[in-house]
C-alpha cells in the first residue's frame, strides 16, 4: 500500500456485539480518497453492522475511527452527514407520495419553508455532473426502483456526502439500470468522492471496485488490489471453501403435469393490463425459468398463480384442478408455494424467527394440541429447519428483522421449499445472497426438482435461468415471447425476445 | 446551529424491554404534570388536587370499593379492546357496544321476571355478550368487504346505540312506577347480581373480568387464531399472503371486542342499577376511557386488569374533586383527554431516541 494518502476513512479494531453474535471482530478498514472500494461477505459476515457503525447508526463496542484522519466518534446519522458520509440503504426510504425534490429536501434542517428553486437548482445540477437524470416534480412512486436509487444518490450529495455508502444496490436492478448505476459511481470516484460498495455480485465487484475487502465471520479476511484478484480468490475467501459456479443437473424424466396456464390475463396494481394471454405448463420434476427485464409482468404473473391478484381472464390449473382467482389458503392447500421477490409481503419483520418460519404451517394438526398451539413442536420444527438451512440468528426467539439480510431470505427459503410442494413459484430466490449460499439454493432447487416437484423460477439473472431451467419462457410486455429449451440456447435470440424483437410461435397454447 | 445544543430525534432500531415498561409510566406523570399547570391556571393547587383524587380513590375503604366498581366495565371492555388493537382495527364504539349489552340483558329481565336466579343471570350475560357482538362487527364488515374507515363506523355507532337507548327509557320500555324519570322498571330479584357485603362491587362480574383477561392473554399468545390477529395487526399483507381471511380475523375481534364491551354493560344494568337508564346514567363514557386503558396496558390483557384499576381510581377521585374543589362536570374529560394524548404520545417516543447534542460533540 502507498502510505503517502491518508485514507479518508479508517476503521481500526472496530468491535461489534449482538445478543448471542460477534458481528465486527477487530476490523480493520481502510478505504482511499476517490475509490471505489466494495466490501464483500457472507450473508450475517458484518457488513451492514460496519456501515452502521460508519453512519453513525450503531456505536462500536470498541475499536477507533478516523475520518480524513482525524479521529472522531459518531453518534448518530446526522453527524454523519456533517462528516461527509451519506448511505443509501437496501430499502429505500423515501415518501412515496411526495415528490422526488420535496423528498431530497425532506428532514433538512433550518427547511421550515420549502426553498423549492434552490432544491431544483442543486438537483440538476447533480443530474448533469454524474449523469443523474430524475425529473425533480416527479412522485417517487411513479420511479422505477433504478430512478429511486438515483434520489437517494442525490439526496445524499445534496446533504454534502463526499464519502458515500451503498448496501447492495444492486440488487433491486435491472442489468441496464447496473449498467448505468455503475457509470455514475465511476463519475463520482473520479471527481474525487469515495464509494463504499456492498455486494454479492462477485462480477459487479470485479468490474467496478478499485479495492476489495473482504469480511468472513466478522473478522477482515484480506484488503485486496481487485486488479490482482480474480473470482474465484475472492469466493474462496469469502466462503472459506471453493466454491463451485457449476453445478451438477442429473437427467430427469418428466412426470406428469402440474401446472398449466390458459391464456392468462391480470391487471397490475394501476389497473392496467399486466400480463395478456400467457399460456405455458410444467411438468413434475421440471424447472421453467422465467426471463425478462423487471417489470414485464413476472410479479403480476406469479401474484395471480399464488391468488393474491385476480386474473382477469384465462385458467389456471394445478395438478388437474382449476385455480383461478381462488383464494390464497385453497391454493396453499393445493401444495403450492411462494416465494415472492418482494420479501416484505411474506414476512413479518417484528415477529420471531419461529413465527415466521410457521407463517405458512401453522394450521398443520402436528402444531396444534387441543386449543394450543404445541409449542415444543413448534420449536423443534424451527429448530430443524435453522439447522438444516443453515439460518444464523442468536435464538429463535429472536425478532426476524435482526438477521441479516441473507439470513431472512433463507428463512423464507426454508420455510417454503421445507413442505414438499408440488409446485414451487420461486421469484428471485436468491436475490441478496452470498455466493456459498447461492450454490446452496441452487442445489436445493435443484433437489426440488429431482424430488418431482414442478418448479417456476422468476429471476432477472439470466445465468440462473439458463443454469437452473429445463425450459426458458421470455416474457416481455406481459406477453411471452417464447419458450425454448436451455440447453444450446441461442443468447442472442433470447436477448432479443427480452427486448421484444423476436417471438417464436408457441406451441403450447394449441396442445 | 452553530454554538447552540441541539435536539436529536433518532429512530430506534429496537425498544428496550425496560423502556416499553416504562414509557406509559412517563406518559402518566407528564399527563398528571400538564393537568397540575391546567389546576394552576384556574387557581387551583395541583399538589392538593391530586392528594384529593388520590384520597378520594384509594383513601377510604368507600372510596376504594368505587374505584373497584368502576373499574369493572373498564376492565371488560379494555381487554376486548387490546384484542381489536392487536389487530391494528381502531374500535373506539366501544361505548355503542357496551349500551347496546346493557340493553339487550335489559329486554331479557323484563321480559321474563319471574326466570329464576339461574336461568335468568347466565342468559343475560349470554344476550349482552351477542348484542355486544353484533354491534361490534358492523364495521368490521364494512371495513373488510368495502373499506370503510372503522374509526368513522364505530364512533356513528354509538350514537345510533345511544339514541335507541334514549327511545326505549322515554319511550316504551319507561317503567310506569318510575315517576316520569327516564328509567324502566327495576329489574326483578333473580336479575339482580350479588354484591360484597355493603359494597356496590358486583363480583360475579369482576371474576368474569379477570377470568376473562387470562383467556384472552392465552388466546392471544399461544393459539393459532390469536397468532392470525397479530400477523394481521403487525402485516396485513402477509396475514394474506399466508391465507388468513382478514374478514374473519376482523369477525373475531370484534365479536370478542364487543361481546366484552357488552358483557360490561350487564354488569352496570345488573350489578349496579338494576334497570336501564338514560345513556349517561348508564356509562359516563366507559367505552371511551378503556381506549386509554387499553393503551396505558400495551395491549397486554392481563395488564389491563391493573390499568383499569387505576382509570377507575382516576373517575372515582375525579367525582371527588368536581365535588370539593367545585369543579365542572367536564373536568374528568379534559384529564382522560390529556392522559389519553400523553401515552399515545409516549408510545411514539419510546420508539425514538432524543439527544442534546452540544457544540463540542460535533
Ligand atoms: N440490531 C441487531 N441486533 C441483533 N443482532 C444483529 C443486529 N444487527 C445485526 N445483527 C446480527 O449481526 C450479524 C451481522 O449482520 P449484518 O447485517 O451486518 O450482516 P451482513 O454482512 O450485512 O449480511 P447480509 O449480506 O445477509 O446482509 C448477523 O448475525 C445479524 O443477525
Ligand atoms: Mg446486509
Amino acid at each position: 500500500m502507498s502510505e503517502e494518502v491518508i485514507p479518508v476513512v479508517s476503521m481500526r479494531g472496530i468491535e461489534k456485539r449482538f445478543p448471542g453474535v460477534l458481528a465486527n471482530d477487530r476490523v480493520d478498514f481502510e478505504v482511499r480518497p476517490g475509490e471505489i472500494h466494495a466490501l464483500l461477505g457472507e450473508n450475517g459476515a458484518g457488513k451492514t453492522t460496519l456501515m452502521n457503525i460508519l453512519y453513525g447508526i450503531y456505536q462500536p463496542d470498541g475499536g477507533e475511527i478516523l475520518i480524513r484522519g482525524e479521529s472522531v466518534v459518531i453518534h448518530s446519522p446526522r453527524e454523519a452527514i456533517e462528516l461527509g458520509i451519506g448511505m443509501v440503504h437496501q430499502h429505500f426510504r423515501l415518501v412515496t407520495s411526495h415528490s422526488v425534490a420535496e423528498n431530497i429536501v425532506l428532514g433538512l434542517p433550518g427547511n421550515l419553508f420549502f426553498p423549492e428553486q434552490a432544491a431544483r437548482e442543486k438537483i440538476e445540477e447533480f443530474s448533469d455532473r454524474y449523469n443523474l437524470t430524475v425529473d425533480p416534480e416527479a412522485r417517487i412512486w411513479q420511479l422505477s426502483a433504478g430512478e429511486q436509487q438515483r434520489v437517494e444518490i442525490i439526496k445524499a450529495l445534496y446533504r454534502g456526502a463526499e464519502i458515500l455508502i451503498m448496501d447492495e444496490p444492486t440488487s433491486m436492478l435491472t442489468p441496464g439500470e447496473v449498467e448505468d448505476l455503475f457509470t455514475v459511481l465511476r463519475r463520482m470516484a473520479n471527481e474525487g468522492n469515495t464509494i463504499i460498495f456492498i455486494s454479492h455480485k462477485l462480477d459487479e465487484v470485479m468490474a467496478v471496485s478499485d479495492r476489495v475487502t473482504v469480511l468472513r465471520q466478522g473478522r477482515v479476511e484480506a484488503t485486496l488490489e481487485t486488479a490482482q484478484t480474480e473470482k474465484r480468490e475472492l469466493a474462496r475467501l469469502m466462503v472459506g471453501r471453493e466454491v463451485l459456479f457449476r453445478i451438477e443437473k442429473n437427467e430427469i424424466k418428466l412426470g406428469e403435469e402440474v401446472l398449466r396456464i390458459e391464456g392468462l390475463h391480470a391487471l397490475n396494481d394501476k389497473g392496467l393490463p399486466a400480463i395478456s394471454g400467457v399460456s405455458l405448463r410444467i411438468a413434475r420434476g421440471e424447472i421453467l425459468g422465467i426471463a425478462g427485464v423487471a417489470g414485464n409482468g413476472q410479479r403480476e404473473l406469479v401474484e395471480t398463480i399464488a391468488g393474491l391478484r385476480p386474473a382477469t381472464g384465462g385458467h389456471i390449473f394445478v395438478s388437474g384442478h382449476e385455480i383461478t382467482s381462488r383464494s390464497p389458503r385453497e391454493i396453499i392447500e393445493k401444495d403450492v408455494c411462494f416465494v415472492p421477490g418482494e420479501r416484505l409481503t411474506a414476512l413479518v419483520p417484528e415477529m420471531s424467527v419461529t413465527e415466521n418460519l410457521i407463517l405458512k404451517t401453522y394450521r398443520d394438526q402436528r402444531f396444534i394440541r387441543g386449543l394450543f398451539f404445541n409449542t415444543r413442536e413448534i420449536n423443534s420444527h424451527a429448530d430443524d429447519l435453522i439447522e438444516r438451512y443453515a439460518v444464523t440468528t442468536p435464538t429463535r426467539d429472536t425478532p426476524l428483522k435482526l438477521l441479516s439480510g441473507g439470513n431472512i431470505q433463507r428463512v423464507m427459503l426454508a420455510r417454503e421449499t421445507s413442505g414438499k410442494p408440488a409446485l414451487l413459484i420461486a421469484a428471485h430466490p436468491t436475490s441478496g445472497l452470498d455466493v456459498g449460499a447461492i450454490e446452496y439454493i441452487w442445489q436445493l432447487l435443484l433437489k426440488e426438482r429431482e424430488r418431482g416437484t414442478a418448479v417456476l423460477l422468476v429471476s432477472e439473472d439470466l445465468e440462473e435461468a439458463l443454469t437452473l431451467s429445463d425450459r426458458i419462457a421470455v416474457i416481455f410486455e406481459g406477453e411471452l415471447m417464447g419458450i425454448v429449451p436451455s440447453v444450446d440456447t441461442d443468447l442472442e435470440e433470447i436477448g432479443l425476445m427480452m427486448a421484444g424483437a423476436h417471438r417464436l410461435p408457441v406451441p403450447e397454447a394449441g396442445e | 446551529m452553530n454554538g447552540f445544543p441541539a435536539l436529536e430525534v433518532e429512530k430506534r432500531r429496537t425498544v428496550p424491554r425496560w423502556l416499553q415498561f416504562i414509557a406509559p409510566i412517563i406518559s402518566l406523570v407528564l399527563a398528571l404534570v400538564a393537568i397540575g399547570i391546567i389546576f394552576q391556571a384556574l387557581g387551583i393547587d395541583p399538589l392538593f388536587a391530586y392528594e384529593e383524587i388520590f384520597n378520594g380513590a384509594f383513601g377510604s375503604s368507600y372510596g376504594f370499593s368505587e374505584t373497584v366498581v368502576k373499574s369493572i366495565p373498564l376492565m371488560l371492555t379494555g381487554i376486548g379492546l387490546t384484542l381489536a388493537f392487536r389487530a391494528r382495527f381502531w374500535n373506539i364504539g366501544a361505548e355503542g357496544q357496551l349500551l347496546i349489552g346493557a340493553t339487550c340483558a335489559t329486554g331479557l329481565a323484563l321480559a321474563f321476571p319471574d326466570w329464576p336466579r339461574w336461568l335468568i343471570m347466565p342468559l343475560m350475560f349470554i344476550i349482552g355478550f351477542i348484542g355486544g357482538a353484533l354491534w361490534g362487527i358492523i364495521p368490521a364488515l364494512l371495513k373488510a368487504r368495502w373499506r370503510v374507515d372503522e374509526v368513522i363506523t364505530s364512533l356513528m355507532l354509538v350514537y345510533i346505540a345511544s339514541n335507541l337507548v334514549n327511545y326505549l327509557v322515554y319511550g316504551p320500555w319507561k317503567g310506569p312506577e318510575e315517576m316520569g324519570f327516564p328509567y324502566t322498571s327495576k329489574f326483578s330479584e333473580a336479575a339482580q347480581l350479588p354484591r360484597l357485603s355493603w359494597t356496590r362491587i358486583h363480583y360475579p362480574t369482576l371474576i368474569i373480568g379477570i377470568v376473562i383477561a387470562v383467556v384472552i392473554y392465552l388466546l392471544l399468545t399461544r393459539t393459532k387464531w390469536g397468532y392470525e390477529i397479530r400477523v394481521t395487526g403487525e402485516n396485513p399483507s402477509a396475514a394474506r399472503y399466508a391465507g388468513m381471511s382478514y374478514l374473519k380475523t376482523l369477525l373475531l375481534v370484534m365479536i370478542i371486542s364487543g361481546g366484552l364491551a357488552g358483557l360490561a354493560g350487564v354488569g352496570e344494568v345488573a350489578g349496579i342499577h338494576f334497570r336501564l337508564r338514560y345513556p349517561e346514567g348508564i356509562s359516563p363514557g366507559y367505552g371511551f376511557t378503556a381506549i386509554i386503558v387499553a393503551w396505558l396496558a400495551r395491549l397486554n390483557p392481563i395488564g389491563a386488569v391493573l390499568t383499569s384499576l387505576l382509570l377507575g381510581g382516576l373517575l372515582v377521585g375525579g367525582d371527588a374533586i368536581q365535588i370539593s374543589l367545585g369543579l365542572p362536570g367536564a373536568t374528568i374529560f379534559v384529564f382522560n383527554g390529556t392522559i389519553l394524548l400523553f401515552v399515545l404520545g409516549g408510545d411514539l417516543f419510546a420508539r425514538y431516541r432524543i439527544r442534546v447534542k452540544s457544540k463540542t460533540e460535533g
